[in-house]
């Protein structure tokens, strides 16, 4: 657990707020996003896509495009189907699921409004835009499955060709697999004798929204074909390319330059990135291709999206005894690279913090003619955490006690660790008390309870909800072994490699694919800590296959968790190379070495040699032992033998206008127990934009279809991503149980915030209106749906599906060309 | 995305930019800040074949007083309006809304013109202008007229401007002295007005003498809510009273249903909006 | 083809452009100031944010010709001899950037808004950059870095200005 040994007499690195090393080129605008590379003879790429949700194509017309000026190539789906390629999912839940073939671009078929249907390849974009324009498609349309539990009932197929919209059944039940009860017998006895919670909660489907588009530029000259790809996961489209198109994976260099946010987004394999690789391929010219942000939104992966029916049995005393989770998960029209897998990283996390005996959980995915929906900031786990915290908060009111309280009586005790859950999860360390007590303090929350009783008894019209979130969530994904199990794809490693230069500078190798969250600072203060050379000295690189060659990429906040534990093992590969050289160059007994402060030195002597004298002295290599490579370098791949588990406590109080259905955060208070802490600071910042997007589910963003499958909110006007206006800073504070599955004790923070704070927020919007009958408002908690909820006791209704023109009459807020919006 | 190709023309005189418009006819679209206009281009929902730029036209911009009037050139962009001394003085309540549009960036281009003959619905100075009884000023080939509040917004997005047209001025009667307030709903502040109510009030001693009303987004285009200034004439400035006598304002309208608010969620809203918009104009 | 002439951070360029030109596709393609960023096709993100004529504006949402005559300030403009504009020192200093794409943007919008007001309130911070789509920081800290530009924050080790 104690992190380095090296920070006698120096300033450690590990918890220092070292500001970032990347900010230099993010803030002069010295920036490499793909968008920015401009290539000699470069062509540009427009998308024709589908304004509908399921059709067949009957005919295509191209020969106008292709008489537009400086049109180069017009490609469609019919002419390029044998050598396109296909979308994978790299995660078939089960042997015997149902997925339906992904071509990158449609060829008898679309089945979502938005699907490509033919490509344009002109010398600039505004040409290609110009030609796709002419591009005449013939569709006849066909009924289309849009509604989740109107799909699940098979009456209209997605796919027709599957015979159902059903992908497969998951299911995790405690009797069975010898964690724990029957849930059948816990909610029977329930019922008899105790309390039984029913609910059925909506998840919503969200947009990840990244903030940088998603570009890609091919180049096929030269050896490799080099694909620079805004995209989390360079190493995964490397090896699906290749998989997928015959290509051999030693012909591909995948770069992922700066990449502008991702959240589970940029966790795909696109077919954007295939045609523009088959663009590139036939035309043998580099070439370019970027999407619009309306584009993006209708046709990047979406998240979330679920329907849960939820039961929960606890005795009369508030002792939760079972819970049975039967899910509904909305695929979209294909199934992703994580694709069903998303709702079933819930299974383990739907117990949560929670002792109890008996658990089943319940899974089907289900397809639709909509965008598909896969991983997004979370994946799994924020669901799971909603519904057990809103039910939480239920089993309180029915009580009649604090929600605290109920927490408390339940959660797994700080002396009880490591604990072996109901769903089989051990989960390593943790102090649901500490965190909790301290948010308390944090949050003032007795005076908020005070002031909730005088506004609800003077009948103020803006009343007061305190919402409690007390999660966990398992991070560092994942072990090799469980994913195997799991039927996944792919392993969980990370890959680090560390090369001593010769004038003492350092170059660090992750396979983790940073976009955004500080990796080449974090990474820096490790290595810096352990080899005991400056913090400036190091050099981080990440992203390219061609330099950090094997990877596994960055989503599931595993980065840190599982791709700094490669670094640190790489680190000390390092100093094993060293010390017999050291032990040479000192004519000492490696026996006699201690290692300190970045220095071997002779113990009890004043004799010594830096690391960097050492690796000066293999670079020479004029006189080393025999026997010794002539190489300090070193590397190391770590496969984790569980998960990590953060967990915090979450308070919220927010203001209800009851006039209006407003809702205004008044306070939010985050303590958070990710382990050991590398840079504060970075922290702060996952933290803080972590909460903001989970307060965005409860609030205000939501993908909207309407009845012809069209999406509705296919831009910034109208998905409605919060601005500084919208949100309050936040206190944030930490209590520290170092996670002992790492050397360096940490857990992982990308995810926490939007676990947490949905649920913490939701249930603060009921709290303030329950008085008035509310017991649940649907996601997200928009101020129609909290008036209506007021007045008419109920969850608020629908959000009605059209989207009010502000271009021009009758004009959607999008691109029509975006698909949809006909 | 990249608008379609067109020409373009930056007339330094308004007589060059009617001769323009003319010489292009139904094809041609005029741009005055662009910020409503450059999106439609690029996402290609409307192709004109000639852009007319009337951002070189000095004589379209500034605010200068004419007697019992402001005179606000179509071309002022809200930036200039919000800090305008003049503005500020005899027409608070233009200060008020056009400090709640859209965002700084686009309050630097973006015109009083400009918005008012795009006409949104959902655009926050329609109900400005009624409100404050503005007229606008129209020129064309064969001279100028001048049209009132009440007769210049005709439809979704259409305006009595007509083909071959320009608005050069907007007029507003001062209100000196007023009390003045815009209650703007939305849910995020970067979008349009779900529901707003303008109001401007003359007021002494507790008491309303008279106030001006606007609604934005209560139907294809804004509206005066005459019968509710009727109701608040003489009335305490008490939220007792207040309440009764904006208790019928949305009686008559037709406001849209979408993703933001259904048609009857916007009426609920623009009573309790109106309310407030009232109290705070008289500084309750 | 129109011939503009525009001074884009401190140099005088003229060319050809076609009048649906951009600025930012200008700004982007014809002279390379990559800095400055595309993030929506409706005006809302903010990303595209420069300065024209020293105000704050989208240069997506202008034209290339309309910037004719007139100059225009970059990211890349800011920095002068080496040193930081005191509101990109104040962004790294607070953490309020981590992907960076909005981060252009942000800093332009910034320092307008200290222009406009030297010591805003929090309040004012935050509805300043309501033309700014954040996804990454949740805006604290972004909020924190304009306070510190302004020298509203206490000097404070480890981060603490910034949690």
């Amino acid at each position: 657990m104690t992190a380095v040994e090296s920070g006698t007499g120096t300033q450690r690195e590990i918890g220092a707020a070292r500001r970032r090393k990347e900010d230099q080129r993010l803030i002069t605008g010295r920036t490499r996003w793909t968008d920015n590379i401009q290539l000699p003879g470069m062509l540009h790429l427009a998308m024709v896509r589908s304004p509908f949700a399921h059709a067949m194509i009957r005919s295509i017309d191209t020969d106008a495009a292709k008489a537009a000026p400086n049109v180069v190539a017009v490609l469609t789906g019919r002419e390029v189907a044998d050598e396109q390629g296909v979308i994978a999912n790299a995660w078939p839940i089960t042997t015997e699921q149902k997925t339906p073939a992904h071509p990158p671009m449609a060829v008898d078929r679309v089945t979502f409004a938005g699907e490509i249907v033919a490509v344009v390849v002109a010398r600039s974009a505004a040409e290609a835009r110009d030609a796709a324009e002419l591009v005449d498609v013939d569709y006849t349309e066909m009924p289309a499955a849009l509604d989740l539990r109107e799909a699940a009932e098979d009456k209209v197929l997605a796919h027709p060709d599957l015979g159902t919209n059903k992908i497969a059944f998951w299911q995790l039940d405690s009797a069975a697999q010898g964690s724990g009860g029957s849930v059948d017998d816990a909610i029977a006895e329930a019922r008899a004798n105790g309390i039984v919670i029913e609910r059925e909660y909506r998840q919503q489907r969200l947009i990840p929204a990244f903030l940088e588009p998603r570009s890609t530029v091919v180049d096929p000259t030269g050896e490799q074909y080099t694909i620079w790809s805004a995209t989390q996961i360079p190493h995964i489209a490397r090896f699906l390319l290749a998989a997928t198109t015959g290509t051999p994976e030693s012909k591909i260099r995948y770069i992922a330059p700066d990449v502008g946010g991702g959240f589970g987004g940029k966790l795909q394999t696109t077919p954007e990135e295939w045609l523009t690789f088959l663009a590139a391929k036939r035309l043998g010219k580099p070439v370019k291709y970027t999407e619009t942000r309306s584009e993006s939104l209708v046709s990047g992966h979406h998240g979330r999206d679920q329907w849960q029916k939820l039961t929960l049995a606890a005795t009369k005393e508030g002792k939760v005894t079972g819970l049975k989770v039967d899910l509904l998960a909305d695929m979209g029209s294909y199934v992703g690279i994580v694709g069903g897998g998303v709702p079933v990283l819930g299974a383990w996390m739907f117990n949560a913090i929670y002792k109890f005996d008996a658990y089943q959980f319940n899974c089907t995915p289900v397809l639709t003619n909509k965008t598909w929906v896969d991983a997004y900031r979370g994946a799994g786990r924020p669901e799971a955490t909603y519904a057990i915290e809103r039910l939480m908060d239920e089993l309180a009111v029915e009580l009649g006690k604090d929600p605290i309280e109920v927490r408390e009586m339940n959660w797994i005790k700080h002396e009880e660790f490591p604990f072996t859950t109901v769903a089989g999860m051990t989960y390593d360390s943790g102090n649901y008390e500490a965190a909790t007590a301290r948010a308390k303090e944090l949050f003032g929350y007795d005076e908020l309870r005070a002031e909730q009783k005088r506004r609800r008894d003077e009948g103020d019209p803006v009343q007061l909800g305190i919402g409690v979130s007390t999660f966990t969530e398992m991070c560092g994904l994942a072990p090799s072994r469980v994913l195997g199990q799991l039927n996944y794809g792919a392993g969980g490693w990370e890959s680090a490699s560390i090369r001593m230069l010769a004038t003492g500078k350092v170059e660090v190798i992750t396979g983790a694919s940073a976009h955004g969250q500080g990796h080449e600072t974090a990474w820096s203060q490790i290595v810096a800590d352990r080899l005991g050379v400056p913090f400036e000295d190091i050099e981080v690189l990440h992203g390219d296959t061609q330099i950090s060659h094997r990877g596994m990429d960055t989503y599931g906040s595993r980065s840190l968790v599982v791709g700094a534990e490669a670094v640190v093992r790489a680190a000390d590969k390092v100093l094993d190379k060293a010390k017999p050289i050291a032990a040479h160059m000192l004519e000492a007994s490696e026996d006699d070495l201690e290692f300190g402060d970045g220095r071997f030195s002779v113990r009890g002597t004043d004799k010594g040699v830096t690391v960097q004298e050492v690796a000066m002295a293999a670079w020479h290599a004029h006189d080393l032992p025999e026997g010794v490579e002539p190489s300090l370098d070193s590397d190391a791949t770590f496969d984790p033998d569980t998960f990590s588990f953060p967990h915090g406590t979450h308070l919220c109080a927010a203001e209800v206008d009851t006039e209006t259905g407003q809702v205004k955060l008044r306070k939010y208070v985050a303590v958070d127990d990710i382990g050991v802490i590398v840079n504060p600071l970075i922290v702060a910042g996952q933290v803080h934009g972590g909460l903001v997007q989970g307060i965005a589910q409860a609030l205000w963003e939501e993908a909207v279809y309407d009845d012809a499958g069209t999406l509705v909110t296919g831009s910034f006007v109208d998905y409605t991503l919060p601005t500084a206006a919208d949100v309050i800073s936040f206190d944030i504070d930490h209590t520290e149980s170092p996670s002992t599955t790492n050397t360096l004790g940490t857990k992982g923070v990308g995810e926490a915030g939007t676990i947490a704070s949905t649920p913490a927020v939701v249930n603060a919007v009921v709290d303030a209106i329950r008085h008035l009958g509310v017991s649940d408002i649907t996601m997200p908690c928009t101020p129609q749906r909290v008036w209506r909820a007021i007045r008419e006791g109920s969850r608020g209704g629908g959000t009605p599906d059209a989207a009010q023109p502000h271009f021009g009459a009758d004009q959607p807020n999008q691109d029509p060309t975006a698909g949809g919006a006909q | 995305m990249i608008p379609a190709s067109f020409d373009y023309t930056a007339p330094t005189t308004i007589d060059e930019a009617l001769a323009a418009l003319a010489d292009a006819g139904d094809e041609a679209k005029i741009i005055a800040g662009g910020q409503s206009l450059l999106p439609v281009l690029r996402m290609r929902l409307n192709a004109p074949s000639t852009v007319i730029d009337l951002g070189r036209i000095d004589g379209l911009r500034g605010i200068r007083e004419e007697g019992d009037a402001l005179v606000i050139g179509a071309m002022t962009t809200h930036d200039d309006v919000m800090h305008d001394a003049l503005v500020h003085e005899h027409a608070l309540l233009l200060i008020k809304a056009t400090s709640t549009v859209a965002d700084p960036q686009v309050r630097h281009r973006g015109t009083l013109g400009g918005s008012l003959a795009h006409a949104d619905p959902a655009g926050d100075l329609g109900a400005v202008a009624l409100a404050l009884d503005a007229s606008f000023v129209i020129m064309g080939r064969d001279g100028s007229r001048t049209v009132a509040a009440d007769d210049f917004f005709v439809g979704l997005f259409e305006t009595a401007v007509g083909e071959g047209e320009i608005l050069t001025e907007i007029r507003i009667p001062k209100h000196t002295g007023w009390g003045a307030h815009y209650e703007k709903f939305v849910r995020v502040v970067h979008q349009w007005s779900i529901v707003a109510v303008a109001a401007t009030v003359h007021h002494e001693g507790g008491t309303i003498h008279e106030a001006r009303i606007g609604l934005t987004n209560m139907g294809a285009t804004p509206l005066r809510a005459r019968a509710t200034e009727d109701a608040l004439h003489g009335v305490f400035a008490t939220d007792e009273d207040v309440r009764a006598a904006v208790a019928n304002i949305a009686e008559g309208t037709d406001p849209p249903s979408d993703l933001n608010g259904d048609a009857e969620y916007r009426r609920d809203l623009a009573v309790v909006l109106a309310r407030r918009a009232v109290l705070h104009a008289c500084g309750v | 083809m129109t011939r503009i002439s525009v001074n884009v951070d401190g140099t005088a360029y003229s060319d050809d452009v076609e009048p649906r030109m951009l600025l930012v596709h200008y700004l982007r393609e014809r002279l390379g100031k990559v800095g400055t960023v595309v993030g929506c096709d409706t005006s809302n993100c903010g990303a595209c944010t420069v300065h024209l004529d020293g105000k704050s504006v989208k240069s997506c949402n202008v034209l290339a010709v309309q910037a004719d005559g007139r100059s225009v300030t970059t990211i890349e403009g800011l920095a002068s001899n080496g040193q930081l504009h005191p509101v990109q020192q104040a962004f790294t200093e607070c953490h309020g950037l981590q992907c960076g794409f909005c981060t252009p943007g942000m800093i332009m919008q910034s320092i307008d808004l200290l222009n406009d007001n030297p010591q805003p309130s929090e309040e004012a911070i935050r509805h300043g950059l309501e033309g700014n789509l954040c996804r990454c920081t949740g805006y604290h800290n972004i909020v924190r870095a304009v306070q510190e530009a302004a020298g509203q924050l206490q000097p404070s080790s480890d981060g603490g200005s910034a949690s």
